[in-house]
């Protein structure tokens, strides 16, 4: 195996495990967390290039602004319940602030003259792998907690970069990021597999699925989860669709919004998924994209896909529960009543991150049901534990599930009779936790329980 | 030349000087940086928007004070009983009139008519003290808490230093700490505040800047997406 970029790779990506509550890469107790043969000082070059590689003024701002009172510990979940000061969310940036002071800040000349921070060894940015990988989710809300305003998540972020050109990124991340790469999904949703899976569940839900239509309004995009776990997520998109009467498609050439490349740190890989549907979009002349109910999807191609594009994209992102709410804004979408008791579980970068912080609500009001909000909630809601890519990494399982306690104690306050989130990383999470845990609580998808509620019109 | 009129004199012009050239190099050297220029379509203008986490920010939300209540408090004590003792003690408030005169050739009075305001010497003892007291408190809090002492490094130290020891020897030089002679403790007293002045720009006490920008440039690109602040 070798060196994540630039370098032959002598090793595929790890079978795909499909019969567990999550969908992962099979055996993943065999791992290689560092890939790539490069000499040591190699890999901390690149790592520390790569971090900085990016560093625009704001991360500069950042970098010189630490105070060290060490609040942001308080807001990781990581922190709240082990209460180990090691996943304090600044002292997960810690070799890269050493590495900013000592070859890039304003005064590099002086720390490096008199040796006042040392050089970044291999040895800690292994050390440092499990907590920017493991015990972080990016869920960012430590950056709401930081009294100098720093945005840790993101931070977190450019050190992913820096980690992944070194080669030292967790073993399901880079497996299933080069199995996005060369086969266009991380999860085994290929374009036949999606194909395949369209027309069974055409046929099966008795629904119209248009698929590579030349031309349309709208270009929908699934999450690699929802293809391959929850199917029915797939089916209540096109029923909604044609609910709307809109001109709709899925695309074989840009379907797949999950993005591998941001949570492992493969910029590269990152923007040719992100390409792949922009492009689509453009071939289709689209005028709106909807992603799916995923949370980093949304930050890829929302929030960052024009970076990625060069230029202003050509049509607008919404994620799915934005388009929902936009549609029952405008009178086009009626719900039928769920008369329930529910609760709504934030994703962080929908919600938190995102800015979506109303509409999923909206959507809930406009089904009628009691909306019994968490403490915290929105902004300041807890995260489920499973993203950033954490879900996808075995190692991580003991310190995630101590992680989501806190969401089962929060949802449990409520009293409410559903949970409902509108991302699918969040459910399958949920999922886990729920087998994990023997829980008696069944995460809902938001999504789902719209398409289960169309007021159909009388003809 | 005597230590008071060294740290009168060469002591205080240096200090003034390093601290000056200082924080203008660290400034510069990071906002001379390029700032990317984001292209997404941008939920809501965001322009001066910034302004409104720089405020926001000044006290923590209501989920998040239960563990952070300690450090605010004490932050906030310790910078006010600092700031207002520096301001507006009349002793201080001459020196700065002083040295108006000496580089502008008037001071605030000549300029708008009005003297800058003074608050009474037992005033000012009172908020040093407390100010000191809190920063001992601080100080306790960052040894014997976990998190803190994980954290903390040299600048964290080094810098509690510098800040409590211009108080420490202003109080002293004030109430004329018995069996010294007024003019060594005057003179420690400049030498701590020139101290403060030449370590500033060096360590985190450039957050007196830095966190306008810091604040202003998420609240910005927060805002920009509607996210939470």
């Amino acid at each position: 195996m070798t060196a994540p970029t630039g370098h032959t790779h002598t090793r595929k990506p790890e079978p795909l495990e499909f019969d567990k509550p999550r969908v992962s890469i099979a055996k993943p107790e065999y791992r290689f967390d560092m890939q790539g043969e490069m000499p040591e000082p190699e890999r901390v070059e690149r790592a520390m290039k790569s971090f900085v590689k990016d560093f625009g003024r704001t991360a500069a701002i950042y970098m010189e602004s630490c105070i060290h009172c060490g609040m942001c510990a308080e807001a990781c979940h990581f922190y709240e319940v082990t209460k180990d000061p090691k996943y304090t969310p600044i002292w997960k940036l810690e070799p890269f602030k050493q590495a900013y002071k000592r070859e890039y800040g304003p005064f590099a000349v002086i720390y490096r003259a008199l040796n006042l921070k040392q050089k970044v060894t291999v040895q800690q940015l292994q050390e440092w792998q499990e907590l920017i990988y493991d015990s972080c989710t990016v869920c960012g809300r430590c950056s709401l907690m930081c009294p100098m305003g720093i945005d840790i998540a993101s931070l977190v972020s450019q050190a992913r970069h820096g980690m992944f050109n070194a080669g030292l990124i967790p073993h399901e991340l880079w497996s299933v990021t080069e199995r996005a790469r060369l086969e266009g999904s991380p999860l085994g949703a290929t374009p036949k597999v999606f194909k395949d899976r369209l027309e069974w569940l055409a046929d099966d839900h008795e629904v119209d699925i248009p698929l590579d239509k030349a031309n349309a309004d709208v270009l929908c995009a699934m999450s690699s989860i929802e293809i391959m776990k929850y199917p029915d997520s797939v089916v209540a998109t096109a029923r909604i669709m044609n609910h709307l009467g809109v001109d709709w498609t899925f695309r074989l050439d840009g379907y797949e919004a999950t993005n591998f490349g941001l949570l492992s740190g493969n910029s590269a890989a990152q923007k040719l998924l992100t390409m792949k549907i922009i492009d689509a979009a453009v071939a289709c002349g689209a005028k709106t994209v909807i992603l799916p109910e995923c949370g980093h999807a949304y930050t890829a191609l929302r929030w960052m896909g024009a970076n990625m594009y060069g230029q202003p994209l050509p049509f607008r992102v919404m994620h799915i529960a934005e388009y929902l709410a936009e549609q029952v804004h405008e009178g086009r979408l009626r719900l039928k009543q769920v008369k329930k008791s529910v609760t709504f579980h934030d994703p962080c970068q929908v919600v938190r991150r995102g800015g979506a912080i109303e509409a999923p609500r909206d959507v809930l009001k406009a089904l009628g049901v009691e909306l019994r909000e968490m403490y915290p909630t929105k902004g300041t809601n807890w995260c489920c534990g499973g993203g950033g890519g954490v879900i996808a990494n075995h190692r991580a399982d003991d310190i995630r599930y101590k992680t989501f306690r806190i969401k089962m104690e929060q949802i449990e306050k409520t009293g409410a009779e559903m949970p409902v989130t509108t991302c699918a990383n969040c459910r399958q999470t949920f999922d886990d936790g729920q087998a994990h845990f023997k829980w008696d609580t069944e995460m809902h998808s938001l999504l789902e329980l719209v398409a289960d509620n169309l007021v159909e019109e009388e003809t | 030349m005597t230590l008071l009129e060294f740290a009168r004199g060469p002591g205080l012009q240096w200090a003034v000087t390093i601290f000056i050239v200082g924080v203008l190099w660290r400034l510069l050297g990071v906002f001379l940086l390029r700032g990317k220029r984001d292209l997404s379509e941008p939920r809501q203008p965001a322009a001066w928007k910034g302004l409104r986490l720089i405020a926001l920010r000044s006290w923590p939300r209501r989920e998040f004070l239960e563990g952070t209540a300690f450090g605010e408090v004490m932050g906030y004590t310790f910078h006010v009983g600092f700031l207002v003792s520096l301001f507006f003690f009349a002793p201080h408030v001459l020196f700065f009139a002083d040295v108006a005169r000496g580089l502008i050739g008037t001071d605030l009075r000549g300029l708008i008519g009005v003297g800058w305001p003074t608050l009474p010497n037992g005033i000012i003892t009172l908020l040093a003290a407390v100010s000191v007291a809190a920063l001992l408190a601080v100080l306790v809090h960052r040894l014997v808490n976990p998190v803190k002492r994980l954290i903390s490094n040299f600048d964290d130290y080094f810098s509690w230093f510098v800040t409590v020891a211009p108080l420490v020897t202003g109080l002293a030089a004030f109430s004329h700490l018995s069996g010294w002679p007024y003019e060594r403790l005057l003179a420690y007293h400049l030498l701590a505040v020139e101290l403060l002045l030449v370590w500033f720009p060096f360590g985190k006490l450039m957050h007196a800047f830095t966190i306008f920008a810091a604040r202003g440039a998420t609240g910005m690109i927060f805002e920009r997406k509607g996210a939470s602040l």
